[in-house]
């Protein structure tokens, strides 16, 4: 190690901080349970209507969304493997990728969104208060879920971007790399509550 | 630190040790357990004190019928600051932020927490909703007047400022996480070399199992309160009937984390009960295991018993009978503590110091609150009493009579150690007479007119409830001279008391074998870590 | 220090893992394209189930994590599962 001299009086247990990131994401698993909670209720008591509002999502871009999603979180998982083999080159553009994914997803959702924004159709809007009862619901929801969802998508993005300049100034490197690994992990955690999302969403029968 | 063991560390302690900032600076920025720890209690005790004031007020309205000092719109306003301010800015914060963020890494031979910048972090979040719920009491649309369940359908069709108070419930919340989170990582990953699980002392256990509480439980309420706001702002309809929403699934929501979050407050003050007890006693702590897991017990089936607040509300009768049997099972581990802490005083060398005796007296509250608990649990006698003023005499029994005199059990113990001082013995047994009698006029009556149908959240009675409610108010007063009393006298203690030894109490647990108060690193020597942290002689 | 002995997931793994969910994610698609009634849900959540457990295990590295960790996590999600349950009992009943 090179820079012995430098971390005497620093207290460093990658352990325990990939240890609080994993119980953060418990805590966001809860947060979203609690939607998914209301999510199954209101499904049940609505299933009809549940299905017929769903039939106003477009499959292709939710499938699209998916794989895009899936596919980033493949990459950022690499970018973790790459730092940890020592290749910071490859990690930086896996991490760039990842980003690029991101983006892609947020940029299909803002025309997914803007599309219902068009037919008048957003929270509080004239339209969604004459909607029958489930089909509220089930906007309501869908908006709701997907919008915090996005949320979640920027945050992990900005965690990524500060992991991006991280290892390119060396301070995430094949030592020390529990900043791109919690990273990954929320960026695993994003991927995780879309894939409950999207059949629930998007594939109602 | 620089010297590693060769050389004897010169001992300065927390409180005089000089960082990086001074003055004021140098503990709103400081990232060291105790000064945060301080923190809290300043902050806490404030608002306690605010919330007690609230709470006389609404006894002088009581003490008459019909319009006597407030409104009812001011009542119905003064009974939700009173609720969430001592709900979400002293009870649930309480004994976690204050005596654990002190005692827990001091506890298991520690330095600090896992994270102390993301510590002090919490703390800000912490004064930043409690700014956010001071504010909602000041705009245009008046103080919220829901009650702080936020019941809706009123709370989404009230025009007062419904959605500020819920957002500083909801940032509140995320304070608590924020700390459950620093908690569990550093019973986790900071225990001494030695130190097992099961070699912790138990008031770590009990932090600990909070700790998981408020990590889980939480995040249920603050995605409930974030959709009532939703709702409130764009007109959704998620609870609302008349927008055919389920107003039951917000209470399904709310006490999914709100039946959690009373353990959040009584577990830490069972822990910190279970701490005086063996040293006023001289002896091993009866049931060491049995203490421990029945903490983990009393938080995993904390999460299954929710419902036992909606028997009345319309819940199918299927569910009324599995969430009673559940609140029975519940009761079992409660009771298994109280039954460990009257084994330890048996045979033990008893020395009633201030400590023990506020300690003895939440047993015997604690007792009368589990009890009328169970009243509560089994439909059929809830639905006599649901709503009136045996409700609040129940959780005043178990918030205040519990968590809040095992808050004062511990100042009493850990003052010394705190700040080096000891307090005034004599004062502070005649502060607990006046505390303990002033509680007891002032709740106990609450059962009688309750069970006799005395509603809740009202300022207006029927003439035959008079007697009880003059009696309550006069115990109140009592009780606020008992409250005013106490703190006087600590403060008297801080600042002009004796030098407290390292040890006054004897103890046998790890922070009495280092100086008070602590140094800024707590052990400048390794703790030396027993198989059992109870063995005395 | 023992922050060295991390597994590391070589590329290929976690290429086939993609594929894998890719893959999920076509046969949740074709399979909820059938009516098959109250089954379609539950199969489509058990696909879900799956391609969750796939990203916790290799992405999330929670197969060459501390047992103590796979318990917490399977935990979490029992609890939540029991959460869902129980309030059932409410509405099913109702
Ligand atoms: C200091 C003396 C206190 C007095 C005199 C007092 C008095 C009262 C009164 C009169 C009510 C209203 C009952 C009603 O109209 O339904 C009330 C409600 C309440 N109190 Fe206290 N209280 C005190 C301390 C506390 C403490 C320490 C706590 C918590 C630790 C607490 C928690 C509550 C809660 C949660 C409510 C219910 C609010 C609601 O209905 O929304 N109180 N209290
Ligand atoms: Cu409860």
């Amino acid at each position: 190690m090179s820079e012995k001299g430098i971390h005497i009086e620093e207290h460093r247990d990658d352990e325990a901080s990939k240890l609080g990131m994993w119980l953060f994401i418990f805590t966001e698993l809860l947060l979203f349970g609690g939607l998914f909670l209301v999510y199954s209720i209101y499904r049940w008591q609505y299933p009809v209507n549940f299905h017929e509002a769903s039939l106003e999502l477009s499959v292709t871009i939710g499938v699209i969304n998916t794989i895009v999603l899936l596919f980033s979180s493949m990459t950022i998982a690499m970018a973790l493997t790459a730092i940890q083999k020592n290749n910071k080159k490859l990690a930086l553009r896996l991490i760039a990728v990842t980003l690029l994914m991101a983006l892609i997803f947020l940029i299909n959702k803002y025309f997914e969104w803007g599309h219902k924004f068009e037919h008048g159709l957003y929270p509080g809007s004239d339209l969604m208060a004459l909607l029958e009862r489930g089909h509220l619901l089930y906007f309501s929801l869908y908006f709701f879920m997907t919008g915090l969802h996005a949320l979640h998508i920027i945050v992990g993005m900005i965690l990524l971007i500060i992991a991006y300049f991280k290892v390119k100034k060396d301070s995430v490197n094949s030592d020390r790399f529990v900043f791109l690994e919690n990273g990954a992990l929320y960026w695993h955690l994003v991927d995780l509550i879309w894939i409950f999302l999207f059949p629930l969403m998007y594939l109602i029968t | 630190m620089m010297s590693n063991g060769t050389d004897k560390i010169e001992y300065v302690s927390y409180l005089e040790h000089q960082g990086k900032y001074s003055g004021l600076r140098s503990w709103i920025f400081a990232t060291d357990h105790k000064r945060i720890a301080l923190l809290y209690l300043y902050a806490i005790a404030t608002f306690f004190f605010v919330g007690a004031i609230l709470g006389l007020l609404m006894r002088f309205e009581l003490i008459a019928p019909g319009e006597t000092i407030m409104k009812p719109q001011t009542y119905n306003g003064i009974f939700t600051v009173h609720g969430v301010i001592m709900i979400f800015m002293v009870v649930i914060p309480g004994l976690s932020a204050v005596f654990g963020n002190f005692f827990l890494p001091i506890l298991i031979g520690a330095k600090d927490v896992a994270f102390p910048k993301l510590n002090l972090f919490s703390w800000w979040i912490f004064i930043f909703g409690s700014i956010l719920a001071v504010a909602s009491q000041f705009l245009k649309s008046g103080p919220p007047d829901t009650g702080w369940t936020f019941y809706a359908p009123y709370s989404t069709t009230t025009g007062t400022s419904v959605i500020m108070a819920t957002t500083a419930a909801f940032v509140l919340g995320f304070s608590s996480i924020l700390t459950g989170l620093n908690f569990i990582v550093t019973v986790h990953r900071m225990r001494a070399p030695g130190m097992k699980f099961f070699n912790m002392p138990l008031f770590p256990w009990s932090i600990y199992a909070t700790a998981w509480i408020q990590l889980l439980a939480t995040p249920i309420v603050g995605i409930t309160l974030l959709m009532l706001i939703a709702e409130r702002l764009f007109g959704i309809g998620f609870f609302d009937p008349k927008l055919g929403g389920d107003p039951l699934l917000f209470q399904h929501l709310f006490w999914i984390y709100s039946h959690p979050a009373v353990y959040i407050m009584i577990l830490p003050a069972m822990g910190v009960i279970t701490e005086i007890i063996p040293t006023f006693c001289q002896k091993k702590v009866y049931g060491y295991k049995a203490i421990a897991l029945s903490s983990l017990a009393i938080a995993g089936v904390g999460f299954l018993v929710w419902g036992h607040h909606m028997y009345t509300s319309g819940m199918s009768e299927n569910a009324r009978w599995f969430f009673s049997l559940l609140t029975f099972i519940v009761a079992v581990p409660s009771a298994i503590k109280v039954f460990n802490w009257i084994s330890t005083m048996y045979k033990g060398s008893i020395d009633l110091k201030p400590p023990f005796l506020f300690a003895l007296s939440f047993i015997f509250l604690f007792i009368i609150g589990g009890t009328t608990g169970l009243i509560l649990g089994s439909v059929a006698t809830n639905i006599q009493v649901h709503d009136t003023s045996f409700i609040v005499a129940h959780f005043h029994y178990i918030i205040f009579g519990g968590m809040g005199f095992a808050f004062f059990a511990a100042i009493h113990y850990w003052l010394p150690k705190m700040y080096g001082k000891m307090y005034n013995f004599k004062r502070a047994n005649i502060a607990w007479g006046s505390l303990f009698i002033g509680f007891n006029l002032l709740y106990f009556p609450q059962f009688i007119i309750g069970i006799q149908g005395m509603p809740r959240r009202y300022f207006d009675y029927p003439p035959q409830f008079q007697w009880a409610q003059i009696i309550s108010t006069i115990g109140g007063v009592i009780l606020i001279s008992g409250i005013i009393l106490m703190v006087y006298n600590l403060i008297m203690g801080v600042r002009k008391g004796e030098i407290a030894p390292a040890n006054p109490w004897n103890g046998s647990t790890l922070e009495w074998q280092i100086p008070s108060p602590p140094s800024l690193e707590n052990f400048d020597e390794a703790p030396v870590v027993k198989e059992n942290p109870y063995d005395y002689i | 220090m023992d922050h060295n002995k991390t597994h590391i997931t070589e590329y290929k793994v976690l290429a086939k893992i993609l594929l894998l969910l890719i893959f999920c994610t076509f046969l949740t698609i074709s399979i909820t394209s059938f009516n098959l009634a109250a089954f379609t849900v539950t199969i489509a959540l058990l696909i879900a189930g799956v391609k969750g457990f796939l990203v916790l295990s290799y992405f999330m590295h929670l197969k060459y994590e501390s047992l103590l960790l796979r318990i917490l996590v399977g935990s979490i999600f029992l609890l939540f599962i029991i959460i869902v349950l129980i309030t059932f009992i409410d509405y099913s009943f109702r």
